[in-house]
């Protein structure tokens, strides 16, 4: 007898999706669990944890909101290789007004935030035209570039860079801000996605003549969604610059257009809450390694092809799929 | 001064097309990404360079066995790696990638680091006009036209050159027409991981063998790829003349720190003015909306 696996919604989960028939603390606690865990569970995580851990823990904060903006501008129809570009443009932007002009963090996050987000939409919104492959080359580019040109021109502290800028605060309030930000930027950005703005966004990404035939103007669109990814980007930048005490060339490097992809990778895109899973498990994975010295980076790739290769729709959905519903075996029909 | 300068632009134009033809052959042609290329490229010299040192094996047993080698790889890679992503382009891409940063890691963690990795080179030099040229140099430029021709009449002239460009085009057609896709895909990879043991084999003996040298030529090969346009054998050919000269001359006139900002630009403005590349196929609406 022929069987295949079939897949159910769990009661609980058609009872409680619609808003009126939530008659029990069960049904409630379904629904909240998996959104409200997540915050309690990292912020007491946070606050017990070493300093050294503490610290890493912002740090993949700030990751997973550079995966964030890339699943947004995804979202969008626009692939990016490129999130250097975002995170730098932020720490040079915080880093000058910081080292020049003597602002305080307070000061220098909102306002490279928002310039590193015009900054960045500025640059790009010439090749906003472009789709797909094309976009994604311009934006693997452009931080490489920025990066070499800064080596060149010595301006902003050239390769040595810009030290010596002020902390932010104590361990604790470093990591508080971060993890507002951060929660700001999920629960914001799925919001966001949910209202019609965002299905715009979506239609965008699926059938974009189909928008324009419409009378939408997309490139209006796509510029605003650019705008939005970008300022999260530069948001991290800023942070870290304020974290580090120190921006340089480093702050365009590969590493900060990969890892932002990996995450999305291993965590599954689509739902900004896998990539900020994935960061959450990469980057204190890649920390873990530390201690095995130059096997670090091997083991850390063959774990991320694993991930890659054994769960391609990514881990999040995978979770999100046993969480809402069953499988059974069920019998083929002649 | 200047006859130098043309004739070492045109080996570096020459150097860049070795190393990009592999890549074109399975990213550009086929359309299936290999972002492990550079790691194969390293393997390949370090395969031949254990093949002479370690087991003692002569320079012509030692050389096509690390060629073949590196192309097993390479299908390996495809087979029990990239089949199974097919399609998810990010997917693919970062499995890749993390295939390449595996291996030369391990290289890396392996202590493959130091001067004593070199391959043997041809010991002569000639005199072009008032020039000295090495004859590693001249062989890397017989190699690289011998190996763009292959390549030119591999892809336009057998069934399974015309095949890897048929997948590209539309896989579910090519199935209808009976290619096996799957197959045909994995031995682009492999004939691509081929060529770039070969340019590895041509190449490396200029220097050492470093690891570090596995990530430029994957940025290089990209970015002759980009220029020349998907697809074109023809295409590569004069991008990588376009970029390598355009590296020698502001490397002669301005500092070297330049040397790589010209060709990201190149690539910016091609990108931006004509996404396809010089000699790539138009596609209006796939490229720009």
């Amino acid at each position: 007898m022929a069987r295949r696996r079939e897949r159910v919604d769990r009661g609980i989960k058609v009872r409680s999706e619609d808003v009126y028939a939530l008659t029990s603390w069960r049904e409630m606690l379904y629904l909240a669990a998996p959104r409200v865990l997540p915050v309690v569970a990292l912020f007491v995580l946070g606050m017990t944890a070493s300093v050294y851990w503490e610290r890493v823990l912002v740090s993949t904060c700030m990751f997973a909101m550079l995966a964030i903006s890339w699943d947004v501008l995804n979202s969008a129809g626009m692939v990016s290789l490129g999130q250097a570009l975002f995170f730098g443009m932020g720490a040079y932007i915080a880093g000058t007004l910081n080292h020049y002009l003597g602002l305080g963090p307070w000061l220098t996050l909102p306002l490279a935030t928002l310039g590193g987000g015009l900054v960045c939409t500025l640059v790009l919104l010439p090749v906003l035209r472009l789709r797909g492959i094309y976009f994604a080359m311009v934006t693997l580019i452009l931080p490489l570039m920025i990066e070499r040109v800064i080596e060149a021109t010595k301006i902003f502290g050239g390769t040595e860079g810009l030290s010596g800028l002020t902390p932010l605060g104590s361990e604790h309030v470093q990591f508080l801000v971060a993890l507002v930000a951060v929660w700001v930027a999920l629960y914001g950005f799925r919001r966001m996605m949910g209202t019609d703005y965002g299905l715009l966004l979506k239609g965008i990404k699926d059938n974009d003549r189909a928008v324009m035939s419409a009378g939408i103007n997309i490139y209006w669109y796509k510029a605003q969604a650019l705008f939005l990814a970008s300022a999260v980007g530069a948001f991290a930048g800023a942070f870290m610059t304020h974290a580090y005490q120190f921006v340089g060339m480093p702050v365009f490097a590969l590493d900060y257009s990969i890892m932002p992809i990996a995450s999305v990778a291993v965590g599954g895109m689509g739902t900004l809450a896998g990539p900020m899973l994935g960061s959450f498990i990469l980057v204190p994975l890649s920390e873990l390694l530390r201690g095995l010295g130059g096997l670090r980076t091997v083991i850390y790739a063959v774990i991320l092809v694993a991930c890659t290769v054994g769960l391609p729709e990514g881990v999040f959905h995978y979770l999100a799929r046993k969480y809402t519903q069953f499988e059974r075996w069920a019998e083929v029909d002649k | 001064m200047l006859q130098g300068t043309l004739i070492y632009g045109l080996i570096n134009s020459v150097v860049l097309m070795l190393v990009a033809l592999g890549f074109s052959v399975t990213f550009g042609i086929s359309g299936v990404a290999n972002f492990a290329y550079g790691a194969l490229y390293i393997m390949a010299g370090y395969l031949a360079w254990l093949g002479l040192h370690a087991l003692h094996l002569p320079y012509w047993l030692a050389a096509p066995g690390a060629v073949l080698i590196t192309a097993g790889v390479a299908a390996l890679i495809y087979w029990f790696i990239l089949l199974r992503v097919r399609g998810l382009v990010v997917s693919e891409v970062i499995a890749t990638f993390g295939v390449g940063l595996a291996i030369l890691e391990l290289f890396r963690y392996l202590g493959f680091i130091g001067f004593e990795y070199t391959l043997p080179q041809v010991d002569a030099s000639y005199n072009i006009g008032e020039t000295v040229v090495d004859a590693q140099r001249l062989l890397i430029v017989a190699a690289g036209l011998a190996l763009a021709g292959f390549l030119w009449l591999f892809t336009h002239h057998t069934k399974v050159g015309l095949a890897f460009r048929g997948i590209a085009q539309d896989e579910r057609t090519s199935l209808t027409l009976g290619i096996n896709t799957d197959k045909i895909a994995a031995f682009s990879v492999a004939f691509g991981a081929g060529y770039a043991a070969l340019a590895a084999l041509v190449i490396l003996p200029l220097g050492t063998i470093a690891v570090n040298e596995g990530y430029n030529v994957l940025v290089n090969a990209l970015a002759v790829c980009i220029v020349g346009g998907l697809g074109s054998t023809v295409g590569i050919i004069v991008a990588s003349l376009l970029i390598g000269y355009a590296q020698i001359l502001t490397a002669t006139y301005l500092e070297t720190h330049w040397m790589m900002i010209v060709s990201l630009v190149a690539i910016l403005l091609i990108l931006a003015i004509k996404p396809s590349g010089l000699f790539g196929v138009h596609k209006e609406l796939e490229e720009r909306i």
